[in-house]
């Protein structure tokens, strides 16, 4: 398995991780079982993504991808970042192995769980807006993209 | 500063300086059909029985019952389903092997229970190791053949060997074993301790790869895997590969030769790489501490995933291994990591260093200087570790 240039630098020198202690959005998806957790913190102003952080349990592609989706969405409005899909993200990356693309999947879904948790906090029923986020459950295993 | 670290010798091993050498005549001048009459062919005929001899004394065995291949998985596959099909013929389908076999084992055994054989699939102990009671309950009147590795590649323990072919003879029973991982770091005699059939593979001691051989003991009939000519007695057909059986012998002969001088320097590096590596917190050794292979090291880091650990090492030259899902190429860990009881979160995160008597002292220095700031700084950004150290 190969991966491209642009993952190994996402990976080896992923850009945006690390907590946000002031964050109004934290979102996580995935479980320790599937080998992959993504945890995304939003700083939202004024419906704009001001800052961004991650943190990851996971293979090479799970920490690249994460760091490509802050990278793909600090700066945005609310409904750009929510237009963020995973084909982007690997795009981003020059591409992704086959088996890793659930990664690039579990990341979209990680920033719009922060989304949701953003609305959520402030009694807006994020469902309407984001949708229903798509998560790996144990008991189910990995469903995600795999 | 940087260095080279190649700690995957489970995986394959370089080709020793001396192997390479007695290879090359047999790769140039040297061309002759072993099989053939003139005197060219003669000297490559001489040079596979010098080859066959090597790997027979190495076992306790007689040349005649040393049959090469082209690898281990070879040997397994014959092995097994040569066996299945000789005794199922007279009623016995049943086999018993264990958990954490390598695949070559694994897979065949599948592949004959469609053919309506049964497999008994034996749990192995926490500790990596089989007990020899569960396999005495486990063998029955139509079993045919039990199959047990020597030691396991991913966590090195190493089976009651003499003990499971006691057992078996006792019973009336085949007794196979994979000894890929055991050949050329202990010592084995098949007499002694009751092999009927062994496989193994030159390139898991420092010889090439494509060349194997099964240990056949004589007066035991199964049929053949590959269909042809009449080389190696008519049992596996195919023209002799002599650069590579010749490769084969004198791999074996000088790793067997090495085992008593290697060993404990091989378990010092071993042992310190497991007692300096344990002191990192949230961290299990996997298999046996003492009954494992004298370069076997096998840890879990919780909180970390084992391949971002291995591209890591990889970009400081440690060549590793892990038992991830993700360098498994499937969505599960390493059978191996689940069949002694690791829950999928630890397997995700082990690491197998794996050494050979090309390693030193400094080599395990450079490990444990590189090795735990990579720990350190996986875990700093993993949210499974925050919740490791908030449960204490």
């Amino acid at each position: 398995m190969m991966y491209s240039e642009k993952v190994m630098d996402h990976f080896a020198n992923p850009r945006n991780v690390g907590e946000l202690p002031d964050a109004n959005g934290v979102g996580e998806v995935g479980n320790p079982k599937c080998g992959d957790i993504m945890r995304m913190y939003l700083k939202i102003e004024d419906n704009r993504i001001a800052d961004v952080k991650f943190k990851t349990f996971g293979c090479g592609a799970a920490i690249a991808t994460s760091s490509m989706a802050t990278e793909l969405v600090k700066g945005k409005s609310l409904e750009e970042a929510l237009k963020l899909t995973n084909a982007a993200v690997v795009e981003a990356l020059e591409g992704l192995p086959p088996v890793k693309i659930h990664c690039s999947v579990l990341a979209e879904q990680a920033i719009k769980a922060a989304i949701s948790d953003y609305y959520t906090r402030l009694g807006i029923d994020p469902l309407p807006i984001v949708g229903e986020i798509r998560d790996c459950h144990e008991e189910e295993g990995c469903g995600i993209g795999h | 500063m940087k260095r080279f670290v190649y700690a995957d010798n489970a995986a394959t091993t370089k080709i020793s300086d001396s192997v390479f050498q007695s290879m090359v005549p047999f790769l140039t001048e040297q061309y002759g059909n072993a099989s053939s009459l003139y005197s060219l062919a003669r000297e490559s005929r001489r040079a596979v029985e010098a080859a066959r001899e090597k790997v027979a004394k190495t076992l306790g065995a007689e040349s005649r019952e040393i049959y090469f291949t082209s690898c281990g998985t070879e040997s397994d596959n014959w092995a097994l389903k040569g066996t299945a099909l000789a005794m199922g013929a007279k009623g016995k389908k049943h086999i018993v092997t264990t958990a954490f076999e390598h695949h070559a084992i694994l897979h065949t055994c599948q592949a004959l229970e469609k053919q309506g054989f049964e497999v008994t699939y034996l749990p192995v102990e926490p500790n990596g190791i089989l007990s020899l009671d569960k396999l005495r309950a486990a063998i029955r009147p139509d079993t045919a053949l039990v199959s047990v590795m020597y030691a396991n590649n991913e966590i090195g323990t190493i089976q009651p060997i003499p003990e499971i072919g006691a057992i078996c003879k006792e019973k009336g029973v085949l007794f196979h074993t994979d000894a890929v991982q055991a050949v050329g770091s202990l010592h084995i005699n098949v007499k002694e301790q009751n092999i009927d059939m062994l496989s193994l593979s030159a390139h898991k001691l420092h010889g090439p790869k494509g060349v194997g051989a099964l240990y056949l003991r004589k007066g035991i009939r199964i049929p053949n895997l590959i269909d042809g000519g009449a080389q190696e007695m008519g049992k596996r057909a195919g023209t002799e590969n002599n650069a590579y059986i010749v490769g084969l012998g004198t791999a074996i002969e000088e790793a067997t030769a090495l085992i008593e001088e290697k060993t404990p320097k091989l378990i010092a590096m071993r042992d310190r790489l497991i007692e300096n590596l344990l002191k990192i917190p949230h961290t299990r050794l996997n298999g046996d501490p003492v009954k494992r292979l004298p370069g076997n090291v096998n840890i879990s880091f919780e909180g970390i995933e084992g391949e971002s650990l291995l591209l890591m090492l990889d970009m400081q030259g440690i060549c590793a291994s892990s038992g991830s899902a993700c360098t498994s190429g499937s969505l599960d860990p390493s059978h191996v990591l689940l069949a002694i009881g690791l829950p999928h979160e630890v397997a995700h995160g082990s690491l197998r260093l794996s050494l050979s008597d090309m390693n030193t002292e400094e080599d395990v220095d450079y490990i444990l200087q590189v090795l735990p700031p990579i720990v350190e700084r996986l875990r700093s950004m993993s949210p499974l570790w925050e919740r490791i150290r908030q449960q204490g």
